[in-house]
């Protein structure tokens, strides 16, 4: 058995809040530095341009990309051959979160209740998904993600004779219904297969993947690609302004499914697609 | 680029147009979904408001908190959608114009028209950099919602795109008409 403390796991998930907020993923720069190149609309241009800077600014600064720093979901990947020493795994974990937030001067963006609404006041609880996994080491990635693109998020059970199709019509549907307000170029996360609960947690893994790379599946790579590009010829662009970058990555991930089912999920996120990995 | 000054009258909607860059300076009110409801609520009841709403521009915003030594942390525009519910009433109270970002409803469009309004977007999440622009911020009422709380901000060149003008057009509708290219491959949508 290897041992890992408490506290060690508190000051990662706490210095992972801050620094996915502060600094924007290479990858996802990388995208928006390459869209700059390659959108037509003048007034799409300007936005890309202040994003690139925006994303210098936060890190130079300490400052959040977005005022929305999210809620909290941490993955977690624990081996089996793992002993947490000094308390439980969670409580690390939300205490990560809650010093994150306030000594990172980070927004509180939580409400106890869905109906009730009082705000927390330190941005827990976060939401913690645990796979165990072979292994003596521990796989703890901070995915903080704001309310305008998750608010913009659909899930549908289509039916088997619907299709790939059906499929791609929905993906499209729910991106063009979205509009401006997931604020684009948007990273697409796709779920399909598995029940109802299995497709939106693997349309939500799927912004995870890094930006550029493809499902290892050559069939699914390339519904990837064709769904890029249809949803970039549906005129959104950045900022929702108009123009050719509407999305910068469409990301599939499926699992196996019932004979009568075929859930499809899409997870959107905005430009500021935000995530920090730490392995323990 | 047109250059203008916060809080703005009717002449001055007049002359804006979808589409429009602007630079806003001045003084804006920053509310939210929780404070919309307040206001609105506050308007029914005959209240008087804890700041003047004539000629203002509210900004759809919930700032982090501000590190020491500086105004204000991240600040860039929530989805504006979420206030068309209250914006209506707001507008006919003498309202002039929103900051935010996504698009408003048909019941705000055609309010926008008849108050002689304008709706105005800053770029979503270039929130750190937005933020070097607002010079000073001062709570104003309802301390109690936190990062949802009404605060009095000081802006300089505050850089905004006009979406919904005052004689009806949109400018998010006219960008993607412009860019739409359906593929071959895509199916009518």
């Amino acid at each position: 058995m290897r041992k890992i403390g408490w506290e060690k796991i508190k000051e990662t998930v706490k210095i992972l809040c801050q620094q996915s907020n502060f600094c924007l993923r290479d990858d996802v720069l990388r995208a928006l530095r390459a869209a700059q190149e390659k959108e037509i609309s003048p007034a799409g241009r300007e936005v890309l341009a202040q994003l690139v800077e925006n994303a210098a600014v936060a890190s130079e600064e300490k400052i959040p990309l977005c005022q929305d720093t999210g809620l909290v979901t941490v993955f977690i990947e624990l081996g089996q051959d793992v002993c947490i020493e000094g308390g439980f795994l969670y409580d690390a974990v939300q205490e990560g979160v809650r010093e994150g937030y306030l000594e990172g001067y980070l927004r509180k963006s939580v409400v106890a209740d869905p109906i009730r609404r009082t705000n927390t006041g330190d941005n827990t609880p976060a939401i913690i998904y645990t796979r165990l996994v072979p292994g003596d080491r521990l796989r703890i990635t901070v995915m903080p993600k704001g309310g305008g693109s998750e608010n913009m998020s659909a899930l549908k059970m289509l039916k088997p004779a619907d299709g790939l199709e059906g499929m791609i019509s929905f993906v499209l549907e729910t991106v063009e219904k979205a509009g401006p307000n997931p604020c684009p170029p948007i990273v697409v996360g796709v779920g399909v297969g598995g029940d109802f609960a299995l497709a939106a947690h693997l349309a939500k893994k799927a912004l995870l993947r890094p930006v550029g790379t493809k499902n290892p599946d050559p069939f699914w790579a390339g519904v990837e690609e064709d769904l890029l590009a249809k949803i970039n010829s549906l005129g959104i662009g950045p900022a929702g302004f108009g123009g050719r970058i509407t999305a910068l990555a469409v990301h599939i991930e499926t699992h196996p499914t019932h004979i009568a089912c075929l859930p499809v999920a899409v997870n959107i996120s905005c430009h500021a697609t935000r995530s920090a990995e730490a392995i323990l | 680029m047109k250059k203008i000054k916060a809080p703005f009258t009717e002449a001055e909607a007049l002359n804006l147009a979808a589409g429009d860059r602007v630079l806003l300076s001045g003084v804006i009110y920053t509310a939210r979904d929780a404070a919309h409801k307040i206001l609105v609520e506050m308007l029914a009841r005959g209240e008087e408001l804890p700041f003047p709403l004539k000629d203002q521009v509210i900004y759809y915003v919930g700032p982090t908190p501000a590190p020491p030594g500086r105004a204000v942390g991240a600040a860039g525009p929530t989805t504006s959608g979420r206030m068309d519910k209250y914006t209506p009433a707001l507008l006919a109270a003498g309202m002039r114009a929103m900051i935010g970002k996504g698009s408003r409803s048909e019941e705000v469009v055609e309010a926008i028209k008849k108050y002689r309004g304008v709706y105005f977007a800053a770029v979503g999440g270039a929130a750190a950099l937005l933020s070097r622009q607002i010079k000073k911020m001062e709570l104003v009422a309802f301390p109690e919602l936190g990062p949802e709380a009404v605060y009095r901000m000081t802006v300089e060149d505050f850089p905004l795109f006009v979406i919904n003008d005052c004689y009806g057009r949109d400018f998010y509708r006219e960008g993607v008409k412009k860019y739409k290219c359906l593929s071959p491959f895509a199916k009518q949508l």
